[in-house]
């Protein structure tokens, strides 16, 4: 090849691009939307049958193909789900659980945060190494004694077990909340110590204020993660009436399993007040992934 | 009594600030202390001792020794929920990674109302738990399911019978992880956006194409990205439970008995907590032997941008 025909060669490599980008660019839209469109479709269709198939009278359920718009939507399976197990209980019991575990989860792991992230004691950061190491262990492993512990004292059958571990912080938030904290210029704390304040000053009237993003993050997280518990409730809770609304499900699947519109309906407001709350607070849930992982 | 105060006060002045401090931190980090010594050391040194015996809480305390683990060499169920564990840990993660990746790409393309193909694609990884379990198993139901009605349509007319067969249950477990693979999502979106535009114009100028620039600049500079999915994905598809429990409990014929629900059966329903802890312990060097050896591999293929800088 000269290099008179390798520079023709490059020209039209050029200018090809240069006739055809308008056509390929249309034509690359259509299809990246067109792959978008069925892959978001794809990932919506089973909420949409989730929530169809509730409104369905029990008939039609089962009819195949799907029926996707019933003629006479009913209520029905989820007035007669409500009714078969004391859903109101197991609503007020996660609540309750869950607003305590999320006061417990903020307060403890941003008062260990801070000290990792202000102040210099002895041996700080070997000691934040080891928490840092404690997050690759699976809480199978600590399963059984902690159970043990708990049958000793009598927590069996009780809220302790679900409440107390929370209210001792974790390393995950903590890491979070460090990585945070550290961001925020130490100039305001430094004069608060010049004018006398104590740590715990400079941690509730510094501190904390500014870190509502993160300390968001944070308690949107232990909601949805106690909203959605399974093993903890399942192992401790043995009375119908202290369920909570994922072993109460649960319950009800034994139950009622061959019912698919009851199911449904009952899954479905088990789910509702996760899905509110994402829509509500989607900005810190999108900010808490992104916060975690981005930085490895 | 404004005596005593003032004594303390003394006292404390009569600290030097760093005495100060090192008391401060360790009241400050008072509940991770306990948390630590109770919740995490303490029991795992008393896990490590159940494991060396035979109880049921109730009758007494047996110490067998190694008992428990050589049982569980040689227990066959040990053995298939741990090909089980494994079979969906490798099959879904890798296929999550690309999944997850694929759509960050895709979204990655100035598109419009990025906010709302966010939201939809993120949406099922929110929700979890019990009610998303019963919602798969109708989902893969054989006769009136979802899945199936839609294989119908593609004109399959033979579906899979999905969590009722030994083969396909399995696998209809991976296809709803992938459901849930909207989660990684989020954080390879924010991976491409951290990516400097001037790398791909530099590639530009090179002449190089779309194909090479993907393969050469945004993988590379994904690999932190890849490497964390891989990591939190190993870790938690080990210790995958719920859908077993709540979809299969572990049928048909054990096909989706995995590690954590076998755990469960020996311990809580058949009251072998030393059995249990054993298989615990296993359990979790299993994944530390995994994880280290991503951890390992990582030198090789995970791209750090500060690295080049050295």
């Amino acid at each position: 090849m000269t290099t008179q025909e390798q520079l023709t060669t490059r020209t039209q490599a050029r200018d090809w691009p240069l006739v055809w980008s308008k056509v390929f660019g249309v034509v690359g839209k259509i299809v990246l939307y067109g792959v978008l469109g069925l892959g978001a479709f794809i990932f919506l269709l089973p909420l949409l049958w989730m929530i169809s198939t509730s409104i369905k009278p029990e008939a039609l359920a089962y009819n195949v193909p799907i029926i996707w718009i019933p003629a006479e939507p009913t209520f029905r399976a989820y007035t007669e789900g409500w009714r078969t197990l004391p859903f109101d209980l197991f609503y007020r019991n996660t609540i309750l659980m869950t607003v305590v575990n999320i006061v417990g989860i903020v307060l403890s792991s941003s008062l260990v945060a801070f000290a990792f992230a202000r102040i210099r004691f002895w041996g700080r950061d070997t000691y934040f190494f080891i928490l840092l190491a404690t997050m690759m262990l699976p809480a199978q492993v600590t399963l059984i004694p902690i159970y043990v512990i708990w049958a000793r004292l009598g927590g069996v059958n009780s809220y302790w077990p679900l409440i107390v571990p929370q209210w001792l912080s974790n390393a995950y938030n903590v890491f979070l909340l460090r990585q945070f904290f550290m961001t925020i210029s130490p100039e305001m704390d430094d004069a608060a110590r010049i004018d006398g304040a104590g740590w715990l000053r400079i941690y509730s009237q510094i501190i904390m204020p500014m870190s509502k993003p993160a300390l968001g993050v944070i308690a949107i997280q232990a909601f949805a993660w106690n909203w959605n518990e399974f093993m903890g409730p399942l192992i401790y809770l043995s009375e119908t009436r202290k369920y909570t609304i994922s072993i109460g499900l649960r319950l009800f699947q034994t139950q009622q399993s061959q019912k698919m519109p009851e199911t449904m309906a009952m899954s479905l407001v088990a789910l509702v007040p996760v899905l509110v709350m994402f829509f509500v607070a989607q900005r810190y849930f999108i900010q808490g992934i992104v916060l975690t992982g981005v930085k490895g | 009594m404004a005596d005593e105060v003032l004594a303390h006060r003394t006292k404390m002045t009569r600290l030097s600030p760093r005495q100060r401090d090192n008391i401060a931190g360790y009241l400050f980090t008072l509940p991770w202390i306990i948390h630590f010594l109770l919740l995490i050391a303490g029991s795992m040194i008393f896990s490590f001792v159940i494991s060396l015996t035979r109880t049921d809480l109730l009758t007494g305390w047996e110490f067998i020794g190694l008992d428990n683990y050589t049982r569980l060499y040689n227990d066959n169920l040990f053995w298939k929920s741990l090909r089980v564990t494994a079979y969906y840990t490798f099959a879904l993660v890798p296929m999550g990674i690309v999944v997850g990746l694929s759509i960050a790409v895709l979204l990655n393309q100035k598109v419009k109302a990025l906010g709302l193909w966010r939201t939809v694609y993120y949406l099922p990884a929110v929700v979890s738990g019990v009610a998303v379990a019963i919602l798969w198993s109708w989902v893969l139901n054989p006769r009136f399911g979802l899945l199936n009605a839609g294989l119908r349509t593609l004109g399959i007319s033979d579906p899979p019978r999905w969590i009722f067969s030994e083969t396909w249950a399995v696998p209809a477990f991976i296809i709803m992880g992938l459901w849930g693979a909207g989660g990684s999502m989020l954080l390879y979106l924010a991976g491409l956006q951290g990516i400097p535009t001037q790398l791909y114009e530099a590639a530009d100028i090179d002449g190089a194409n779309r194909w090479t620039k993907f393969w050469n600049i945004t993988i590379p500079m994904l690999t932190p990205t890849i490497f964390f999915n891989l990591l939190v994905g190993i870790i938690g598809s080990f210790q995958v439970f719920t859908q077993a429990f709540i979809m299969t409990g572990g049928g048909p014929n054990n096909a989706t008995l995995t590690m954590v629900l076998y755990l469960y059966r020996q311990g809580f329903q058949n009251l072998r907590f030393g059995y249990a802890s054993a298989l615990a312990w296993v359990l979790f060097f299993i994944i530390l032997i995994f994880t280290l050896g991503v951890v390992k591999s990582s030198a090789a293929w995970v791209f750090y941008e500060g690295e080049l800088r050295r």
